[in-house]
Parts: C-alpha cells; structure tokens; sequence
C-alpha cells in the first residue's frame, strides 16, 4: 500500500527512496515535509514496526515456490534487505523477480535469483551466501576461498579414444569490471562492454585470429553458415532470463566471435558479458584446454592494456551474471558414445560418485540420443578449472574403461565418491 | 527452522491488518484529503542517476528495424530532453520505451510501443507521449479536450439488433485507481492494495450486481474449470508486448476475477490495467449490456471514491490506463456478428472504415473469423463519448446486417455504402 505508506514516512520525517516503485527507507531527513501534520521524532519500536509492515506489504508469497531463493528468503532477510540498493541502484526486488516469477519445479532446483552487477554479492550477501551454499555443496564464502589455476600444462591423459569421445568442449564466461550484468546493463554499457571485448578479440593471433559478428549487422549468409555451424544463439525465449531482464534491447550490442578454425568461440553480451568456448571434434581435451586457457589469458591481457580487467575475488573466484556459475563458471564436456553403460542402472550412481553430470546432445535439458551423452563437471565454485578439467577427464577415462568391459561381456565397479572440498 | 519461518511469515501478513488498525486509532493516518502520490518530495532514482553518465548516443536506443508509434516520434532531442526526469513514483523514459524497443513491431500492423507507469508519465514525458497519443488518435492535440457521458439513456436504439445475425453484445473498459501506480510499474504491495481495495468495493454490490471474488491464487479447481468453460479467466499474458513492460511480474499474485452471479458483468483485477470492466449477455441487446455497464461502472467509482481512490481522469485525456492506445473512453463496445456475404464484398473494409469500426476475429484481437462470424467494434477511444462510440457500433452493426440481409437476396448494396462519419 504505496500510498498508506507514503503518509505513514512523511509523518515520521523519512524520506522515502524509490525505485522502480518500490519503496526505500533511508534514514530520517533533517527536512520537513510539507504535508499538513507534524511530529517529533518516533519511538524507536514504531520504527520497527512500521518497518516490518511496509516490508511484510511487499513481501512475495513464496509458497508454491521451489527454488534456491525461496528456500533462504524470509521476511527478516528480506525486511533488512528491500531498502538497499547497490550503487548502480540495483535492488533486493530486482535480483529476486526471476525466482518469484518462476515458481520452480518439483524436480529441478533453480538458483532463483541474479545479480545485477559486482556489488550485489555484497550488498545483498545475506540473501546471496546461503544461496551460493546450498548451490555449490556447501561452499561457504564467508570463510572459505577460491583457487583459480589456468595452466594446462598440468592436465594428463586427456587425448580420448575417437571411437567413443565424438567431440570435446570447454566453456567459461566472463565479466567486466565495472559495467553492471546483462539484467541491469544499461544500452550504453552493453555496447560498451561490445566495444571492449571486440576491441580485444581483434588482438588475438596466429591459431587465434578471427572475426567479429554482430547480431545487428550480419549479412543473411553469415548468418546461415553461422546456424550450420551451431554457433548462433538465439534471443532466450525460457522465462528465467527473460523475467530477469536480460533481453531487454534484442538484439542490441549482442554479437558472435569465432577463429578462423572455428575451435574458439565468444558470445557477446547473451547471459554474460561473454561467454567463452573452446571445442574441437574428437577426443584431445588437452588441446581444447589448452587453447581454453591461452585465448583466456591473451584476452584479459588485451583488455587489461586498455584499463579494463575482469571481475574476480578470491571468496566467489570468476562474478557471472547467475549465481550458479560462480567461482570458475566452468563446464568442461564431451559427447560421448556409451550405448551399453546407458542401458546400465548403475550409470547415475557412477555419474554421481566421479561428480559429473548428464545431458542429451541438445544442452541441458534434452534427452540423450542414439546413447550418446553430453557428460560434464557438476561442480564450479571451489576448486579449480585444472581440477575440474582433470575430474571430467579421469571421469571420462572410466566410463570408457567400464564401456570397454560391457563390450567385452566384463562386469563393471561403482567408483567410490571424489572427495568434496570440504 | 522451517516451521519458525513459516509462523513468522503468517504472523507479518496477519499483523499488516492489525497495525492498520492500530495506526489508525492513535491518529497517525492523516486527513484522507492528502492521500496519493502527489505529495512533494518523492523520489530520487539511483539508477535513473547512474544511467546519466553517459551520453545520449551512447543511450539511444537503435530503433533503425522498427516500426511502432514509438520508434516514429522519438528523437535524440526528445530522448536527451526526458532522460534526466521520472516521475515521483521513480518511472523514467526508458521504461516508458522499453516495451517498444524490445518489440520492433509488424511491417502491416502498428503498435503503440510505450506504456505509462503511473497518471503522472502523461505529464512528465508528454513531449513524447503527446505525438504518439496524436498519431495513435486520429490527430488529438495537446489542447482537445474529451467528453466522458456514461449516461446510458442518451443512447438510441440498440435493443433491436437482429438475433439471428448478432450472437452477443460486449462493452468493456478499463479503469486505474489513483494513488497506486500502474501494472509496468507497482510493487507486489501496491498490487495486493488495489485488490484489496477492489474486493472491497465488488463486495458491496448487490441487486444484479450481487457477485463473487475469485482470486487467481486461491481458486479451486472447479472454480476454475467453470471460469474456462464461461470464457472468462484470463491467463498470464505471453504477449511480449506486455511480459516486456513488465505488467506479469509476480504472477498470479494479487490477481483475480470478478463476476455478477447472473455472469453478465465481469472485471479482471490487475491484469493489463488495475481493472477491466466488462458488461456481455448473448444476443444483439446491445441497450440492456450498455445500461449494466454504466449503472455498475457509477456504483463501483462511487465506492472507490468513499475510500479517497477514484479513477484517474483528467479532461484532456479522460480515464487515464496503461496504455496510450486505451486512453479517453477505453471502451470497446462490439458484438459478433454473423455476416459471411459481407466480409467477402469488395467494399466491406471500406465499409468498416467509413463506420468508425474495426473488425477481429471471435477469439479477441489478432485472432482470425471463423464461419464468418467477426467481432466488429469501435475504433475510436480518445476523443469522443462513450455514448458517441457505442452509437457508432450500434448503428454501424445495424446497418452492415441490413446489408447482409440485401446480399443474400442478391441484391446491390451500392446505395446503401455510407458516407464517411
């Protein structure tokens, strides 16, 4: 009740803070209103309660909710919360809209909730930490640290046998400091971070040289190879980054980079500032990461020449727009032909136990076709990209060993389960 | 854990009433003559702020592949002249254009493209919604005024529409509550307010406006079974043009549907406007739906106004709704009716033209006829009366059934092609 509200702050001298309609309690103003009562100063528990009735008016009812966010925001959380705002202005109800949106499902668990820019794993950390908690197995970043390692060097046994790893893939995203994520970016800062990733993508050399595609301007052509290729991203049509504001301006500033070889690739300004992939056909995830971590390394060097640097700390390791892929953002998969072991009751348990994931060839959310699987690291926040490069490999090297066995007629072992980082 | 949240959750939405109470009894709800959004000193817009360092070329939207009536009229000068403002409520430019730049519209069909986030944005940004309010309206000027006449007894005619060719009769409106912003742009708590406030007012209804309450968040399953089965639930929009204005936020909270028990009167609460007001029955009685639509229009603004919430109005641009295309009467009166010879004649659009109707399919706008049954309405809002506009409808539909009646005797309707009203 916006309007009730309104008296109620004006007779106790607060200036109210709005945004987006939504109503912000700063502290009392020196200045009188120049409405027609005046008071002196409450006693502190009317401020309490007015505090927790403007709040309760605008909580959201989460009740058929099942998601991250709903199962970690209560009132209290949100009572100290609903006033703040990051200082690009981005607030509690804006980072939650996609959660109280989108209900959830019974089996799926979402996160719930974005950020708008760096500032809101802080300002709304509350609500934030044990989100990134539940998400990432227990990962605390109140207390604990992130590593980050990029040297390939330190991954082995990577070459897979070509007859069952169809392809290999490496992808990451990443963000730059100091302009505010796709839910929040204005036009100006999307088309910045445009300028600034392109600018630094035309520096690239050698095995890495390539070109530019913008949504805006490509040539219908271009536009057809890049389909054939499967590089083209569309405007997201699911609700969860839609609620959250992420297409707004389609298809302004976004854009599509590639190498001439067409192993690396960088989307521009789609869930991310940029989401970056490198994949190759066949088997040698050793090549694919280390030409991961080189493009990595040569991009934030060329950014990093003009002033402009990634966002990164050492609690959440790589800021992405979404929560769950904090920390390395990093998904490393192959397509893998295992047609006996997915006839296999056991194959979940396996999955688990290496911690990796299954999807069908299509991303996440497709089914598996002809028993080929997209299989990938579950975790991202924790440990670093060589470790979780190093699990999907090891992983990948066992279920092609048990595949190997069913072959043969072999009976196959569960793998014991990889130690969590705590 | 769990259960704690939970009782304190239920506790807070409990006490939201009781400390109305309590506020009220010690005096601090002041006189409601100061009630509204209107009081000085409201906002200030980090964002809006933020947005400011950084200069129009690099803000202004790229409107090169649209075609709405937004992309039309907004200029760099427009856009660097409103980018600085807002509302007192925190409503900017950019939110009024969103909708319009995430939609470049069809190259045959020409949308609005902007939307108001509250009854001050046609004040605030009239420098661009002024020239779209004129293209949209058949020229309106800044200075026309117009007329609201819901006096139902200036109507005449329409109690004889053929029933035979007329299957039913519609009028419908929207109406916004002053004090509460509009759907782009109110908090969850300014939406359950203005439901709460409807309920109120829907609830002291009687005689044939005696009804019931159905909020989308609390209907059983045969509620809403029936409520499909009599065409009236609305779903959450899917329409980009609305889910990008942001009018779905939160649903289907503070949502719900209201209808008299003869299920002749019906209003959406908090769907594409605060409310939809919508009067039907079967057959061409066009009269009857017109006099049940002002009499419970009148009732429902006299309770609201008990409560210091009437309906934003104002006589330049009368009932004030989310979008400028509803602006004026934001009424549309129409029936479906059966004309399968005259929607094939050559000069039926033209017909339809000089009449001051439109034509859609019976499944609402955008949809396609079927068995040669349209649903045949006014195209006007803003500019002229409600009775005017019915009038129009009534005569118009009038007309074109004596015209279907000559064409199945096979005869000319050359004579009888009217002149343009």
């Amino acid at each position: 009740m916006k309007a009730t509200s309104v008296w109620l702050l004006h007779g106790a001298n607060i200036q109210p803070l709005f945004y987006k309609g939504h109503l912000c309690l700063t502290k009392p103003s020196a200045a009188r209103s120049k409405t027609a009562f005046s008071h002196s100063p409450r006693p502190m528990w009317q401020y309490i309660i007015l505090r927790l009735y403007l709040c309760s008016a605008e909580y959201p009812d989460l009740r058929k909710h099942n998601n991250c966010m709903a199962s970690h925001l209560t009132p209290a959380i949100y009572a100290k919360l609903c006033d703040k705002a990051t200082p690009n202005g981005y607030t509690l109800d804006l980072a939650i809209q996609t959660g109280v949106d989108n209900p959830g499902h019974p089996f799926i668990k979402t996160v719930g909730m974005v950020a708008g820019d760096e500032e809101s794993y802080e300002v709304f950390g509350d609500l934030l930490d044990p989100v990134i908690k539940e998400r990432h197995n227990g990962y605390d970043p109140r207390t604990m640290k992130h590593p980050t390692d990029l040297d390939a060097s330190k991954i082995h046994s990577a070459n897979f046998d070509p007859r069952y790893v169809l392809s290999s893939r490496v992808r990451t995203g990443r963000s730059i400091r100091g302009l505010s994520l796709p839910p929040a970016c204005t036009r100006a800062e999307r088309r910045e971070v445009e300028r600034v990733v392109v600018d630094a993508l035309a520096g690239l050399k050698d095995d890495l040289q390539g070109k530019y595609y913008s949504l805006t301007q490509m040539t219908d052509q271009e536009q057809q190879q890049l389909i054939d290729d499967h590089f083209l991203f569309d405007k997201p049509v699911s609700p969860l980054l839609t609620c959250a504001g992420m297409a707004r301006d389609w298809p302004d500033a976004r854009g599509i980079w590639h190498n001439n070889e067409k192993t690396f690739l960088v989307w521009v300004n789609e869930e991310d500032h940029t989401r970056v992939i490198s994949m190759e056909k066949g088997g040698n995830m050793k090549r694919v990461f280390e030409r991961f971590c080189k493009g990595l390394k040569e991009v934030e060097h060329l950014i990093q020449e003009k002033g402009w640097e990634f966002m990164w700390n050492e609690r959440l390791g790589y800021i992405l727009t979404c929560p769950s892929n904090l920390g390395t953002g990093l998904r490393a998969g192959v397509h893998v032909k295992l047609p006996l072991l997915s006839k296999d009751p056991r194959l979940n348990k396996i999955l688990d136990n290496l911690r990796l994931q299954k999807r069908g060839t299509g991303g996440v959310d497709t089914a598996a076709v002809g028993g080929i699987f997209d299989i990938s690291n579950l975790d991202r926040l924790g440990l670093s990209e060589v470790h979780l490069v190093q699990t999907v490999v090891d992983g990948v090297n066992y279920l092609i060993e048990c595949e190997k066995r069913l072959e043969k007629g072999q009976d196959i072992k569960v793998p014991p389960p990889l130690k969590q980082f705590k | 854990m769990e259960r704690r949240e939970n009782r304190m959750r239920r506790f807070l939405l409990f006490s939201r009433g009781l400390i109305d109470e309590a506020l009220q009894q010690i005096g601090e709800l002041p006189d409601k003559k100061y009630g509204g959004v209107g009081i000085a000193t409201m906002t200030k817009n980090c964002h809006n702020d933020y947005k400011m360092k950084f200069s129009v070329d690099e803000e202004f939207p790229d409107l090169s592949l649209h075609n709405n009536h937004m992309a039309k009229v907004l200029t760099k000068e427009i856009y660097g002249k409103l980018r600085g403002k807002s509302t007192p409520s925190g409503f900017t430019v950019d939110d009024v254009i969103q909708t319009g730049v995430d939609n470049p519209g069809h190259p045959f069909i020409m949308t609005v493209g902007c939307v108001a986030g509250d009854e001050e944005s046609y004040e605030v940004f009239k420098d661009l919604l002024d020239p779209i309010i004129s293209d949209r309206h058949g020229g309106y000027k800044p200075t026309d005024k117009h007329k609201t006449d819901l006096n139902f007894e200036n109507l005449k005619g329409g109690d004889d529409l053929d029933p035979n060719y007329v299957l039913s009769s519609r009028v419908r409106t929207g109406r916004s509550i002053k004090g509460f912003t509009l759907p782009p742009h109110n908090s969850r708590g300014e939406r359950r307010g203005i439901e709460k406030l409807s309920i109120e007012a829907l609830a002291s209804l009687d005689g044939e406006f005696k009804g019931k309450y159905y909020p989308l968040n609390g209907m059983t399953e045969a509620e809403q079974d029936l409520l499909i089965k009599d065409h009236f639930l609305f779903d959450k929009p899917v329409s980009p043009l609305l889910t990008c204005a942001g009018m779905a936020r939160d649903w289907p909270d503070g949502r719900g549907i209201w209808h008299n028990n003869n299920k002749t009167f019906l209003v959406w609460v908090n769907e594409e406007d605060h409310l939809r007001v919508i009067s039907m029955q079967l057959g061409g009685n066009m009269k009857e739906v017109f006099k049940r639509f002002c009499t419970g229009l009148q009732k429902i603004e006299e309770i609201f106004k008990k409560h210091n919430h009437g309906f934003m109005w104002n006589e330049h641009l009368g009932y004030i709704l989310t979008c400028p295309s509803n602006l004026g009467t934001g009424l549309r009166g129409g029936v479906h009716v059966k004309l399968p010879k005259l929607s094939t004649h050559a000069k039926f659009e033209e017909i339809l033209t000089r009449l001051r109707l439109q034509k859609r399919g019976t499944g609402g706008v955008d949809t396609a006829s079927v068995g040669g049954v349209f649903d045949i309405s006014n195209a006007d809002r803003l500019g002229s009366s409600e009775v005017a506009q019915v009038q129009l409808v009534v005569d118009g539909v009038k007309l074109m059934v004596e015209m279907e009646k000559k064409l199945e005797k096979g005869e000319s309707i050359d004579g009888m092609i009217p002149a343009q009203k």
